[in-house]
């Protein structure tokens, strides 16, 4: 008799069996000392003085680097980095640094330090943003979006050595918020010699893309779209309890970042979106940690088209929208409203900040006066990626389009790629847009010199593309006064000031968040940048 | 001899074929022809001389295209416009990944779909015949892409049993030799290897299942009619009437002669199934050609997009006419009814 089926069918369950075995059979990473961080997207580059975006940031500033000061994310203090200690002069003009002596920078395959970090360093990092006839200033670019739209390198009058561990940097003016400037994720110290070595090999853009520094971790590798690989520096000169290895698995989708949290391919990620936050918070095997965020999500008129030209314009538009549904619809109430740049965390919040509230009839009447035709039509950029200070910037525009449509205004919603976005951006070629902006430093000029002042719109901070010499004059006041309480009071002019111009329309800030698995432990939120994972430790099961 | 040949002339000139259609692309993408061709945006006038002067574009569309057919014998495949990486260690990074794909997924269809075909087909007409063709057509009208989110569901989201994206958990930090996991895993010297090829095959069962299905059903309905003609045929019967029992029959006659009509469907399924795994890998973050190819397409990438079409399309190309040979050697009755038609 012929037995195949039978045969075939035993064994067919057999191996049913052994399959449904074997899939439970979890593989154990216990005895890997690693974690991974699902990141949204790929790193501009290595080098974050080239790049203002977090992802920049995230990849490269607290992991390959350190500066010379650094913020506590508990307080934001300012506290020693590679720099033990500094020394502000009578004047507030001259800054001395007593560096940190036996810093070592990374050996990796690729390059072999001889010396360890010194002053030439420091010297290196800072006038390759700051001297533009520097070698290296042009490679990469030539672009430090971050110091050029503070204008810094104009402020700096020197930056010297003293001896082989103290530098003295020489300002032409006081400016209180330099120390803070400084301890951003973009002031970061890279190797001179490293940088001297690639030179002479005739790569110089190396030094941008197989990082060098002193921080916690090495570079190893970086795919483009799959991962990128850090290792932890062994002679690093703080004690860190962070994992022998770092991955980034690079997921562009949020759901999908949230599904690998879900199956613990990711240990962390980065933005959750606002509408899992709450799964995670019910789920006993991941956690969420909040903290008040130091951002802004705006409305930003580019005031250099007309009719965006014309205040009343401007305050007609801001008029005719709903902030409070808004901040309900888009932020799903994880966020405050808004009413001036600065958030409640930053000690220049002025909580009695006069703001518009929502009157489209006045909207409709103010537009007429300025001669707006009904069945005007605009444009909306909404940015393509989620931040949080602007969750679903797509969303936010429909609502806003309804609202304008109300008032006999329509609009035409447009999106790019993230990266051609900011570069359209930069040119100017939009009417409105709506973007925001997470603060790199505690100080309160961190939010109103990059988004409003003149020499911030070729730096492409400035969304709104507005000049104004009486706001720059205020933010630069602002700066040569040491005294907290008479800032604050120059930054509250600024405020009604920006409440009668009407270049932006704040509307939110926004709660940050980081999802993470439970047994990942001693995560820390870091209000002031990139995300740090050196006192991060797992947890066995 | 006079077969291969044949089928050796028609491989070297659909090669060519392919390899002129590749080399016009650049033409027709819009945009800068320079930076189609060579990924990279001359920043200077001096600089753009220069290349102009590698890829020979001032000189005639003839030199140009020697230029081509030598580079590409040289894995100089030029650098992508993105990130300016090297096409030729990209492709040869991820097309490993594909072709473990498929292998798996072919190897599994041909394990399970096989059989199970010939046995609903000697023993057609009973209740687990039904259930099969029931099933087969069920599986091969699913959508892949449809099917891989289901698995994704029930098997990573509700029950975590396995994971969702990649070849292997990054944490395993296995060295790329070969390209293909389990190989470069046999070869590396990390310390955990067990739970390595442990992970690695969990990261497996889900796209090769997701592939596989469709291509079972398939397998599974040609055998299936294949086995049914063959065990009507006069020489059944005849060995039927000579007192064969059934296991001899199937085996000295059924077997060889229902499997040959097989063959060449394999060959058409190679395109469909390169084209579902493609599908497979976007879904499940698979770091082989197709993420890689439709990632370029995204960003318009379009030297990798380019290399990346070839790549594939020779891959196909190659293994359709190395089975059709096959097929005819094996089969020399087919030789002179159907030798026109390739």
């Amino acid at each position: 008799m012929f037995h195949a089926p039978l045969v075939f069918a035993r064994w067919l369950c057999l191996s049913l069996i052994s399959l449904t075995l074997f899939a439970c059979a979890k593989p154990s990473l216990d005895s890997i000392n690693a974690m991974t961080f699902c990141s949204e997207s790929n790193p501009g580059s290595f080098n974050p003085q080239l790049d203002t975006s977090s992802t920049t940031a995230d990849a490269s500033a607290h992991q390959i680097y350190d500066r010379l000061l650094e913020f506590n994310p508990s307080n934001g203090l300012i506290e020693p980095g590679l720099a033990s200690s500094w020394l502000v002069s009578e004047d507030g003009l001259t800054y001395t640094f007593q560096l940190r002596r036996g810093v070592q920078f990374h050996t990796t395959p690729y390059f072999t330090p001889t010396r360890t970090f010194n002053a030439d360093d420091v010297i290196f990092s800072i006038d390759r943003w700051r001297n533009s006839f520097h070698p290296y200033h042009d490679v990469g670019g030539g672009n430090y979006p971050y110091f050029d739209s503070l204008n810094l390198s104009e402020r700096i009058k020197s930056v010297e050595r003293i001896n082989g561990y103290r530098v003295e940097i020489t300002l032409y003016i006081p400016d209180s918020s330099f120390l803070a400037n400084l301890a951003t994720d973009f002031s970061v110290i890279l190797s001179e010699e490293y940088a001297i070595t690639l030179m002479a090999d005739g790569r110089p853009a190396d030094l941008d893309r197989f990082p060098i520094g002193t921080g916690p971790y090495k570079f190893r590798e970086f795919r483009q779209n799959q991962h990128i690989r850090f290792e932890r520096h062994a002679d690093y000169f703080l004690p860190t309890t962070g994992p022998q290895q770092l991955v980034f698995d690079i997921t562009a989708k949020g759901s999908l970042r949230m599904a690998k949290l879900i199956t613990g391919e990711c240990d962390a990620v980065a933005f959750a979106s606002q509408s899992d936050l709450a799964v995670i918070e019910e789920r006993e095997d991941l956690t969420l940690l909040e903290k008040p965020g130091l951002n802004v999500g705006f409305w930003a008129f580019n005031t250099s088209k007309p009719p965006f030209d014309n205040p009343n314009v401007r305050r007609a538009l801001a008029l005719a929208i709903d902030k409070t549904s808004l901040l309900d619809a888009v932020y799903l109430g994880q966020a405050t409203r808004a009413k001036s740049l600065v958030p409640s965390a930053s000690w220049a919040y002025q909580a009695n900040a006069k703001e518009l509230g929502y009157n489209p009839v006045r909207a409709r009447e103010l537009l007429d006066q300025e001669g707006v035709p009904f069945n005007f039509t605009m444009n909306v950029w909404a940015m393509p990626v989620q931040r949080a200070y602007n969750p679903n910037a797509m969303k936010m525009a429909q609502l806003i389009k309804s609202y304008l449509a109300d008032v006999g205004i329509n609009v035409n919603i447009v999106s790019y790629d993230w990266n051609i976005f900011r570069e359209n951006l930069r040119m100017g070629l939009h009417d409105s847009v709506l973007i925001g902006w997470n603060a790199d430093n505690g100080d309160p000029d961190n939010f109103y010199r990059p988004l409003l002042t003149c020499d911030a719109i070729p730096s492409g901070t400035n969304r709104a593309m507005w000049c104004n010499p009486q706001y720059d004059a205020l933010v630069e006041q602002a700066l040569l006064i040491d005294d907290f309480d008479a800032r604050t009071l120059i930054y509250h002019q600024a405020n009604t000031l920006l409440f009668e111009e009407m270049p932006l329309v704040p509307i939110a800030h926004a709660f940050q968040y980081q999802a993470l698995r439970s047994e990942i432990k001693n995560m820390q939120i870091n209000p002031f940048g990139g995300i740090r994972f050196d006192s991060v430790e797992r947890q066995a099961q | 001899m006079k077969l291969f040949i044949r089928y050796l002339n028609l491989m070297v000139v659909t090669i060519f074929i392919l390899i002129v259609l590749s080399f016009f692309l650049p033409f027709l993408f819009p945009g800068d022809l320079l930076t189609n061709i060579s990924g990279i945006v001359a920043q200077s006038a001096d600089q753009r001389t220069a290349l102009e002067q590698v890829y020979k574009l001032d000189q005639s569309i003839f030199h140009q295209f020697i230029f081509y057919i030598e580079s590409l014998l040289n894995s100089n495949w030029g650098v992508s416009t993105n990130d300016q990486s090297n096409l030729y260690q990209e492709v040869s990074l991820a097309f490993p990944a594909t072709l473990e794909l498929v292998g798996y997924a072919l190897l599994v269809s041909i394990i399970i779909g096989i059989p199970i075909g010939f046995i609903s087909g000697l023993k057609n007409h009973n209740p687990f015949d039904f259930s099969v063709v029931t099933f087969s057509m069920v599986g091969y009208s699913f959508p892949v892409f449809w099917l891989a989110l289901i698995f994704i569901t029930i098997f990573c989201l509700q029950l975590e049993w396995l994971p969702i994206s990649g070849r292997i958990d990054l944490l395993f930090d296995v060295p790329v030799e070969t390209g293909f996991i389990l190989l470069d895993i046999a070869r590396s010297d990390i310390p955990n290897k067990p739970d390595a090829y442990l992970d690695a095959l969990h990261h497996l069962i889900l796209p090769t299942a997701s592939v596989a299905i469709v291509t079972t059903a398939l397998f599974i309905r040609f055998t299936r009619r294949s086995i049914m003609d063959v065990m009507d045929k006069g020489y059944i019967i005849a060995a039927k009437s000579r007192g064969f029992t059934q296991r001899q029959i199937f085996f000295k006659h059924g077997l060889k002669n229902a499997l040959l009509p097989i063959l060449p469907i394999l060959a058409l399924q190679i395109s469909t199934l390169i084209t579902n795994v493609m599908i497979i890998e976007t879904i499940f973050s698979w770091p082989g050609i197709g993420r890689w190819l439709i990632q370029a397409i995204y960003q318009q990438d379009y030297p990798a997009i380019r290399i990346g079409m070839l790549i594939v399309s020779l891959f196909v190309m190659a293994m359709t006419i190395t089975i059709e040979f096959i097929t005819r050697a094996m089969n020399p009755a087919r030789e002179r009814a159907e030798s026109a038609a390739v």
